[in-house]
């Protein structure tokens, strides 16, 4: 009987998104004359100099936003911790320690794991990527570790301290923005060339600060999550 | 490119996939009685929403928004970038909505023995 009322409602929310989609023609040129899209491309092509102009849009244009962003991913980080808290942390591993290929793999496979998303934060206003890929990249490293030594142990001191210099970094920069008479975010330092590793003034410096604090961030959930031990009923 | 006689044909794969991503995931999370299952509905959900709003922002024959070195100077066609930059927001939301959803179950689990929602007494609708 609740099948039915449900596959019923899902009926009707499904004949208006139809409805409604079905009148927005797909890879049709909507904009006419002075539009967002075009302002934010030529924006961050001639007075950025950011080639990645999703990149300039998280950054820059909307990098208010992006400041409440790394908060709400800094807030779930705690929250993770403080729910997941239990004051008698022993019990039973729910997790057991991989075989040797796998141990080995992942021992390989973790320098390069980290190299990559190194480069892939590094170079999000050039390419495609950023901060929060390349930080979930880093991720994955620390899971594929955590995944193989059942003990393998993460600071949760020092994921602290990265995550904290990472978010006072992003906030200081808006904050010199601020300082020098600007505006919260504004660039304040030479802009360079497009296309060079070094242009784009600030925002190079705050996607590499967002990758290293997405990065802790990420890696102190999993590893909160993956430390969840078996209690016996007693 | 020719991609005017099956422009409905693309329409309908993109924007249906992703409706029916959505419909699947509220399925998912108003029939199953497992936590966790609703949890993966409702992830489900997000990534048809996310398939929704990159595909509103295409542009037919349009570039990645990104001037790299060889279309620098042509100047080409490119895809709106602001959809794709709001997506990246709202991936990274529900991430953290799921890491603290999953959270939860957990300590459910640790309450109740179990995930199904039946025989939490306090969970039926």
């Amino acid at each position: 009987m609740k099948k039915v009322i449900v596959l019923i409602l899902l009926a009707v929310v499904a004949y208006y998104l139809v409805d409604v989609f079905s009148q927005i023609k797909f890879g049709e040129n909507r904009f006419q004359g002075e539009n967002v899209r075009d302002f934010y491309l030529d924006k961050s092509k001639n007075d950025l100099h950011v080639s990645n102009s999703v990149t300039s849009i998280v950054v820059n244009f909307r990098g208010f936003d992006t400041l409440g962003e790394v908060t709400v991913l800094f807030l779930a980080a705690t929250a993770l911790g403080s729910v997941l808290y239990r004051r008698k942390a022993h019990g039973e591993a729910v997790l057991f320690n991989a075989s040797t290929i796998v141990r080995s793999g992942a021992h390989l496979l973790f320098a390069p794991i980290l190299l990559l998303g190194a480069y892939v934060f590094i170079h999000g206003h050039l390419s495609p990527g950023g901060g929060f890929q390349g930080g979930t990249i880093i991720a994955t490293g620390f899971l594929l570790m955590l995944l193989a030594y059942h003990d393998y142990k993460v600071s949760h001191g020092v994921l602290t301290w990265v995550e904290s210099l990472a978010g006072l970094t992003f906030a200081s920069l808006g904050l010199t923005g601020l300082i020098l008479g600007k505006t919260f975010l504004e660039n304040f330092l030479p802009i360079g060339t497009i296309n060079d590793l070094f242009s784009g003034g600030i925002i190079p410096i705050i996607y590499i600060a967002v990758g290293f604090k997405v990065g802790a961030e990420l890696t102190g959930v999993l590893y909160t999550m993956l430390n969840e031990k078996e209690y016996k009923k007693s | 490119m020719s991609l005017g006689s099956n422009l409905d044909l693309l329409t309908v794969t993109f924007y249906g996939t992703a409706i029916a991503l959505i419909l699947i995931g509220l399925y998912a999370a108003l029939v199953k009685r497992s936590l966790i299952k609703i949890l993966i509905g409702l992830s489900i959900v997000d990534s048809g929403i996310n398939l929704l709003l990159v595909s509103i922002g295409y542009l037919k024959g349009g570039t990645a928004p990104i001037f790299s070195p060889a279309v620098i100077d042509k100047n080409p066609a490119m895809v709106d970038p602001v959809p794709q930059a709001l997506v990246l927001t709202a991936i990274v939301i529900g991430f953290a909505v799921t890491a603290v959803a999953l959270a939860l179950v957990i300590r459910l689990y640790r309450h109740h023995k179990t995930v199904n929602i039946d025989e939490i007494k306090n969970l039926k609708w």
